[in-house]
């Protein structure tokens, strides 16, 4: 007979296995019942931009995982080509013979592609390799923005002339190097002016796709992959040439990097390194005055993951920069989570992981930019998602899951992985569009904001494309084509600053900006590359909601801090550094 | 016929089995962090042990070697992945696999290998939330060679290594039929049983002195209809039959969830008989 014991031990059981069920229910929230949020609408086509990413033919040698490993490419950057006020967009495909884009902004809401006239479309060439993405940044000061091409293959800088054509001057430049590269950051490490290059690798520069020796091409481990691309990082010498000091500077990680930021994240005033690396821990190279970079040990390396891009944002306007980097999640099978990491350099010495929810699991996730999209004060979060959309009655990750946790050189040569065949793989996954509420968290209010996609979204870039006082978003998608989100809110006050630089690079790359808003300060800084293959406009976009604006303090790479009171808000403000 | 229980081993096997799975926990942790943060190994940990205390006390009015509950725990701690920071599924999962001793019993008996019980209730019942061993301690060679020669020679003396070899000759087989079935690559069915997930597998789970049948010989033929209902299980992941999905995701795990206690049932049964 049933004891009383045991029968309260029986429903105890009993009610643990419910409580599974209903904390599981609530592990994913999305943002039903949120008043406040932020209103996008797809606009792309109508804008005149109908670019659709190819992904690249390997050698046959394999084919039979190509789907998985050339799933990469499509990416977006922003800048202002002709110097005439508007934000103009660089995107790049990756066939042989497919041309990249330059959409120039034709100030009445629409693009046009002018890559062809301009020189910098037909640059995925056998033999030269095919674009993975873009970065721009006047090198020489000429005050016009030049364009560095990242490739599987060797990386390719364009001059801009200024008079709407590019000259190749990559053989003159020393950036000559066969790469297998998925990103790159322009920023000036010695602060001597002059922008400097560094190139992050992801295969072996030794792989040519197309000429395979071998199948030995894939990561050792899942983790803690050391077999991957050296980085390299170019200093630029101010003749047009550029001279690598990879070595001298210790940053050249072999780590598989898929993304890298720079900003000064630990507040001395030097420009440091943050990489996201697939299949390993994120790294933070701490800049010692332009001298030599450290691998800071900041609470990284702890957590090894997939990481895939790095977006700084100042996430509780604490005048610091955080950082979120995507990562995979797939129900069942992993839950690595995107991280978010708050940056606690110079209370703690490292950073703290807080992701949890909607931040932390949005699917294989890709690129990611900050931007206060509804102008309220907080920075808000756009993350892509979905890495192989094919048939969706088949997924690739029970045969993934087969090799992941097997012995390094099992899956190190790539003959040993199943076929991918027609399988997707975290396939016709969402964009998340996260509105920051500050202590109350984010939120998902991706379907409630009119994004509802479900490309496999690779890059994500901002700017105020329209000169409207509001960002919208432009999100490059593999094998698929690109989309503009335009911000159709009703804006709320804000505040633009272009920077010029004079002793600092002309592009103002790394100059630092911290504005007051309310009682909390923001900080951002001018973008020299960041998320996934992606930069975001070089103007910066403050929203203020309806709190008073303070002081807006910019400190320049040059060291010069210059203080701004009484700004005018809802309007761009052109800042020319001090000489 | 006889039935031939297992000899008394000279060392009591929990006492190896807790210095292995100790030392699968340091190398693991100072190597690869395989942890993902202290509180995890504190909860799972924790709660084992005091539900242990508290329901063999209550139930049978002693308290229990606590040496299952901390091979339990370390388990539960190692093969958890949750989403983001979550610790809720070690503690739930920590108390039902104690509480499962306790509860689904037969003849005094538990059925289910505590681990094992709770890791396959949380993969069914809570995809969302949990995943198993996302860390694979760096894929290296090295380490697993330590850990495996340490848990054969453990498991030879703890007098169920015929439970391992058996389990691992018959992978092999259906690896190599699966091979032939399927038609990938030979190394992509024999990959798993080479990683981590298959150290706790072979050593801890399958080999439970507490929830494996009777007989030598019994024994070895419920690990080999284990890994067959473990090669199905996998074929149908091959075959992405949807309605299997859930299972797919762990084939040992879930296989041992389903053979274990019907063998450990139908052993009892027999010997009333």
């Amino acid at each position: 007979m049933l004891s009383w014991r045991r029968f309260i031990v029986i429903a105890a059981f009993v009610a643990a296995i419910g409580a599974v069920i209903m904390l599981n229910a609530g592990a994913v929230t999305s943002g039903g019942g949120v008043s406040e949020t932020i209103h996008l609408s797809e606009v792309a086509h109508a804008s005149g931009i109908d670019f659709v990413h190819q992904s690249p033919m390997l050698d046959p040698k394999v084919n039979h995982i190509a789907a998985h490993i050339a799933a990469l490419g499509a990416c977006v950057s922003v800048a202002d080509v002709n110097n005439d006020g508007w934000p103009d967009l660089y995107f790049t495909t990756s066939r042989f013979g497919a041309s990249n884009a330059l959409y120039l902004n034709q100030k009445d809401g629409t693009f046009r592609d002018v890559s062809a006239e301009a020189g910098v479309g037909a640059v995925n060439r056998a033999g030269e390799g095919v674009s993975m993405g873009a970065v721009w940044g006047d090198y020489d000061n000429d005050g016009y923005e030049d364009l560095l091409v990242y490739k599987w293959g060797y990386p390719q800088l364009f001059h801009n002339l200024g008079n709407g054509h590019f000259e190749d001057v990559t053989a003159q430049s020393g950036l000559l190097t066969w790469m297998n590269s998925n990103g790159a950051v322009w920023f000036d490490f010695d602060r001597d002016g002059l922008l400097d290059l560094y190139i992050t690798g992801y295969f072996r520069s030794d792989i040519d796709f197309w000429h395979l020796k071998t199948t030995r091409i894939m990561q050792q481990s899942w983790e803690f992959a050391s077999n991957g691309g050296k980085n390299l990082l170019f200093k630029n010498l101010g003749n047009g040439r550029f001279k690598d000091v990879t070595d001298s500077m210790g940053v050249g990680s072999t780590r598989w990097t898929l993304a890298a930021a720079a900003a000064d994240f630990n507040d001395d005033g030097w420009p440091d390194l943050y990489l996201a690396n697939d299949y390993g821990p994120e790294e933070l190279y701490l800049n010692h005055e332009g001298k030599r970079f450290e691998l800071a040990r900041a609470g990284l390396e702890d957590d090894s993951k997939s990481g895939m891009a790095v977006a700084l944002g100042d996430v509780y306007n604490r005048g610091v920069h955080d950082v979120f980097v995507t990562n995979i999640s797939e129900k069942g099978f992993l839950f690595q989570g995107n991280n978010l990491r708050l940056n606690f350099l110079k209370q703690l010495g490292r950073f703290d992981e807080v992701a949890t929810g909607v931040v932390a699991d949005a699917g294989w996730a890709w690129g990611a930019q900050f931007g206060d999209l509804n102008n309220d004060g907080l920075l808000d979060l756009v993350v892509a998602n979905g890495f192989i959309s094919a048939d969706s009655g088949r997924s690739y990750w029970y045969a993934m899951s087969k090799i992941a946790g097997a012995q390094g050189n099992i899956f190190e040569d790539a003959k040993n992985w199943p076929p991918i065949g027609s399988a997707s793989l975290s396939g016709y996954e969402r964009s998340r569009v996260l509105l920051n509420r500050g202590q109350a968290g984010f939120v998902d209010v991706a379907q409630e904001a009119g994004v509802t996609d479900r490309l496999d979204g690779r890059a994500v870039a901002m700017a105020d494309l329209f000169n409207r006082g509001v960002l919208d978003v432009v999100i490059a998608n593999e094998k698929g084509r690109a989309l503009l989100y335009r911000n159709t809110a009703n804006p709320a006050h804000w505040l633009e600053l272009k920077l010029v630089g004079t002793r600092s690079n002309r592009s103002a790359i790394g100059a630092e900006v911290t504005v007051e808003i309310g009682p909390g300060r923001q900080r951002q800084v001018v973008d020299g590359g960041s998320g996934f293959c992606s930069q975001n406009d070089r103007r910066l976009h403050f929203g203020l909601g309806d709190q008073r604006l303070g002081s807006v303090t910019i400190r320049w790479l040059s060291g010069e801090t210059q203080v701004l009171n009484g700004l005018a808000i809802d309007q761009l403000h052109v800042i020319t550094e001090p000489r | 016929m006889t039935t031939t229980p297992a000899q008394p081993p000279a060392i009591d096997p929990k006492y190896l089995i807790v210095f292995l799975i100790t030392l699968v926990l340091v190398v693991g942790e100072a190597r690869y962090h395989i942890l993902g943060g202290y509180p995890r190994l504190i909860t799972t940990l924790g709660v084992c042990l005091a539900t242990e205390v508290l329901l063999s006390w209550w139930l049978r009015g002693r308290v229990a070697n606590l040496a299952s509950a901390y091979i339990t725990g370390i388990s539960l701690a190692l093969l958890i992945k949750p989403q983001a920071n979550i610790l809720w599924p070690f503690a739930l999962g920590a108390f039902i696999a104690i509480a499962s001793k306790y509860v689904l019993t037969y003849r005094g008996r538990h059925l289910w290998n505590p681990s094992n019980f709770a890791i396959a209730l949380l993969v069914l019942l809570a995809s969302d939330s949990v995943a198993i061993l996302s860390h694979q301690w760096g894929n290296d060679l090295g380490t697993n060679l330590v850990i495996w020669a340490f848990g054969l020679v453990i498991a030879w003396r703890a007098r169920v290594l015929h439970v391992t070899l058996t389990y691992v000759a018959c992978f092999i087989v259906f690896a190599l039929l699966r091979h032939f079935i399927v038609g990938g690559p030979l190394f992509a069915e024999l990959a798993p049983i080479t990683g981590p997930m298959y150290q706790l597998f072979v050593f801890f789970m399958v080999t439970d002195p507490r929830t494996t049948v009777s007989t030598r010989r019994g024994r070895m033929i419920v690990v080999a209809i284990l890994a067959l209902v473990e090669t199905l299980i996998r074929l149908a992941g091959d075959y992405q039959i949807a309605w299997l999905r859930p299972f797919y995701v762990s084939p040992p795990i879930l296989a041992l969830a389903m053979v274990g206690p019907l063998a450990m049932w139908w052993d009892l049964r027999r010997h009333r008989a």
